[in-house]
This record gives C-alpha cells, sequence and structure tokens, in this order.
C-alpha cells in the first residue's frame, strides 16, 4: 500500500498509533509547505504540548550528531520515546544536501527512536516554518524527547534552537578563549553547555573560559531573565564517542525542565515559541503580497526610479495607506 | 482537501535517496562519489555509509520517506542482497526503488533487474546517467 496516496487526517491518525511511515510522510509533506502543511498544522495543533522540545547547537564537527545518537540511547533506556530533527544545509548551488547525520548515529541508536533528517532549502522563511510544523507532528505522535540539532551559524538556525524549552549548546576544546566565547551570541543562548571531546587537551581550559563567561553574566544581571527568574546553566564534559557524560548531560537537561515548570518559565517560553512562529508564517504572507506588489509594480519601470520613496509607495499599496 | 493534493510530482519534488552499503563491504569511496553527483543534481541524500542491514535501510527509508534507495556493492554479493533487499522492501509494503551501483559482471545484471532491482550502474557511469537513472526508476513508481 502507497502512502502517498493516503489523506492526511488518515496519517495524522496513523500517526498517533505509532506508525512510523505515516510520520515520515506527514514530515515531507510539512517540509513541502502550502495547504497541506497548513491543514496538517491544524489537524496536529490541539495534539501537541507533551514533548520536551531540546535543541542542540554547536559549531560544525563538534560532535553534535554522536552525542545526540547517544542522548537517544540513554533516553530510551531510561523508558522515554525520543525523536530527533538532524538539519543539515542544502547546496546553495544545487539546492540538494547530503544529510550525514545519521550515519553519526548509527552504531547507538536502538529501536523505538525515529531520527529525520532535514536540509534546509534555502528559501526564504522556509525552515522557520517547517520546523515547528515538524516538532508539531512529532510531538502529536507522542514522541518526547523531541531534538532540534542544528549547526549553530545563521540567524534562523540559531532562532531554531533558542525556541525549544532547553537550549543545549555543544562547544569544543580548541575554539578560541574567553573574549571568542562572550563574542559568540550562541553562547546566550544556552541552558545546558555540554563540552564534547573532553578527552582533548584544552577540554579543561574550555570548560574555564565558559564558566568565566557565566560569572559575567552573573555581574551584569544576565541570568536572570524579565520575571527574576534565576538560572546559570551547568557545564558537562562529555566524550560523545565513547557515551561519557551522556546520562550526565541528560540529567542537566531534565534539571532544566524541571526549572522551567518551577517557575512558570514553561509556558512563557511556549508562548514564545508560538509567537516566533506567528510572525513566521505572517512574514510570508507579507513576502507574497510584497513579491507580487513589487513584479506588478509600474514605478520600476521609470528610468531611474528613486529607491526610497518607490519602496514606500509599494509598501503604502500593500497595507492601503496609499 | 482532496487526497490528490498529497502525492508527490517527481518533476517539482526534491527527491530524497538513501545510500547505503549492505553488510561487510568496506569500499565506500563510490558511494560517496554518488552522494556528491546526486546533491549536485540537486536530490538530497541521506547517507547511511557503511555496514547496513536490510531493516536498518528500510528504517531509515520510512523515517526519512525516501523516494529511492541506492546500494553500493563491491564484494560479489549483489546476487545475494540485491534481491533480498527487494523482497524485504515487498514484505513491508513499501513501493521504493532500488539501484545497484559498483562492481557487477554484466552476465548479473539481467538477472538482478529481474529480480526487481530498477536500474545497475557501473564504474565510469556518467553523473548525468546517474542523476537520470535515479530520476527515471521514480518515475516509473508514481
Amino acid at each position: 500500500m502507497s502512502y502517498r496516496n493516503l489523506a492526511v487526517t488518515e496519517l495524522v491518525e496513523r500517526a498517533r498509533t505509532g506508525d512510523n511511515r505515516a510520520v515520515g510522510r506527514l514530515l515531507t509533506l510539512v517540509e513541502r509547505g502550502g495547504p497541506v502543511a497548513d491543514q496538517i498544522a491544524e489537524l496536529t495543533h490541539p495534539l501537541r504540548g507533551n514533548a520536551h522540545v531540546v535543541g542542540v547547537t554547536g559549531s560544525p564537527g563538534a560532535g553534535k550528531s554522536t552525542l545526540v545518537g547517544r542522548l537517544l540511547a540513554e533516553w530510551v533506556a531510561q523508558g522515554f520515546r525520543p525523536a530527533v530533527l538532524a538539519i543539515d544545509p542544502s547546496s546553495p548551488l544545487s539546492g540538494g544536501a547530503i544529510l550525514g547525520d545519521r550515519i553519526r548515529m548509527d552504531d547507538v541508536v536502538p529501536e523505538g527512536t525515529f531520527v529525520r533528517s532535514m536540509a534546509t532549502r534555502g528559501h526564504q522563511g522556509g525552515l522557520a516554518l517547517a520546523v515547528p510544523g515538524a516538532v508539531r507532528v512529532l510531538d502529536a505522535a507522542g514522541f518526547s524527547p523531541v531534538v532540534v540539532e542544528t549547526v549553530g551559524v545563521g540567524q534562523v538556525e540559531v532562532d531554531v534552537v533558542a525556541a525549544a524549552d532547553t537550549a543545549v549548546v555543544v562547544a569544543t576544546p580548541g575554539m578560541g578563549d574567553a573574549v571568542q566565547a562572550n563574542k559568540a551570541g550562541l553562547l546566550e543562548v544556552a541552558d545546558v553547555f555540554v563540552v564534547n571531546k573532553a578527552d582533548r587537551p584544552g577540554a579543561s581550559d574550555t570548560r574555564r573560559d565558559l564558566q568565566l563567561m557565566l560569572d559575567l553574566a552573573h555581574v551584569t544581571g544576565q541570568d536572570v531573565d524579565e520575571h527574576g527568574t534565576y538560572f546559570r546553566p551547568e557545564i558537562v564534559m562529555c566524550t560523545a564517542t565513547s557515551g561519557d557524560g551522556a546520562a550526565a548531560t541528560i540529567d542537566e537537561i531534565h534539571k532544566h525542565m524541571a526549572h522551567l515548570k518551577a517557575s512558570d518559565g514553561l509556558s512563557r517560553r511556549r508562548a514564545l515559541r508560538v509567537r516566533a512562529e506567528v510572525r513566521s508564517r505572517a512574514e510570508r504572507i507579507l513576502m507574497d503580497h510584497l513579491d507580487r506588489a513589487i513584479s506588478e509594480s509600474d514605478l520600476l519601470t521609470d528610468a531611474d526610479p528613486n529607491p526610497v520613496s518607490t519602496a514606500e509607495s509599494i509598501v503604502s499599496r500593500i497595507t492601503g495607506n496609499d | 482537501m482532496s487526497e490528490t493534493t498529497t502525492t508527490d510530482d517527481a518533476e517539482t519534488d526534491r527527491l530524497r535517496i538513501v545510500l547505503a552499503k549492505l553488510g561487510l563491504d568496506g569500499h565506500d569511496r563510490g558511494l560517496k562519489v554518488v552522494a556528491r553527483i546526486l546533491r549536485d543534481a540537486g536530490m538530497e541524500v541521506i547517507y547511511l555509509g557503511l555496514r547496513q542491514t536490510t531493516s536498518s535501510i528500510i528504517t531509515a527509508v520510512e523515517q526519512e520517506d525516501a523516494d529511492a534507495i541506492g546500494l553500493s556493492m563491491h564484494n560479489a554479493g549483489h546476487l545475494t542482497l540485491g534481491p533480498k533487499m527487494v523482497k524485504a522492501l515487498e514484505a513491508d509494503g513499501i513501493d521504493v526503488p532500488v539501484i545497484i551501483g559498483g562492481i557487477i559482471p554484466p552476465d548479473d545484471e539481467q538477472v538482478l533487474l529481474d529480480s526487481g532491482i530498477a536500474a545497475v550502474l557501473g564504474p565510469g557511469a556518467p553523473a548525468e546517467e546517474v542523476a537520470r537513472a535515479v530520476r527515471e526508476a521514480v518515475a516509473q513508481r508514481r
């Protein structure tokens, strides 16, 4: 039987009863976007809310996928049913991609986990819409935790991780001194730090640099949010290739969730996440209007259009303030 | 919303291809070249690499909603493993074409095609031919 001919309602029903092929199919449709993806969003929206969404980011080669593979195995051992959305970049030239996260998890990932590779696909705002939709499908299908793994380059990727319930930043020895650690915007979104490759020289230096940065955050009050809640991220030393530190990482992820629940932070984070998705969707709608207005505009047929006034005129036409 | 809107169009869709080597066959340079060829042809390659089993490949195809499977064979196991892969897919009701590349003696090619393998690609197959074989195999199943 081909799942390609199944109606969306049927796929969602099957996904809820543990049919991974239906989940896989839904994720394809969500990624493709358009009215079918919107329908899936409508259907899965009421079913979501039980997954602990964990963002994992770090530089290329930091060991994110290997670590995530270990986390999956540990979660399964503890009785959880985890899923991963592993995001890799598309080629800007061909639009194709080599999605190589699965190969890193292969040896350790047990049955009962769900791993999906996703390419960034370049198109404007695509990832910002596809990721929340995909997380919602996995959530509705009963997976938790749902891990979103992505390279920490590009604002959209950082936003995706920052929008998780718990953000894990993976650092490695040799990534630079405390000044580097401070200027990288990634570090500010972390709820848990993992120093991976802890068996390599320099791992304790990396830990010290991160600690120093967290001390500075305390001095400037950055570790207290606008609601007066204090939280200092823990630093976990880890060797993902052997699995050392995976259980400790999970302990810290769970502690952060407990902190969110105790401090009312969970509902606040999720409200922010909804807000971000609404904004992305609204942005997409506006962009469509804008593209149409620009392509239909007679203002640009002038030999030498004034960029400032022309842009203002076009926007006025969209917003109706003409 | 009608059911037909969820079906694929091979022309507009970004094809997702699972690439793997089955069993004990350690020569993966060819597979890496194919991964690059398919990426440059605009496809999304889910690279599983070495030491896969029919069941690990099926798990990946289900979760990744792949459109085709590419197997690389250099250990003379193709007459056993190729049909085994096809049968395993049939048993699970998964209608996804399997393409085999690598060292396949000319006499074995027709045997593989008769067993349900969608296409066989030898060494030196040009990039365009590799991409075309994948596209055609996918289009035939839809």
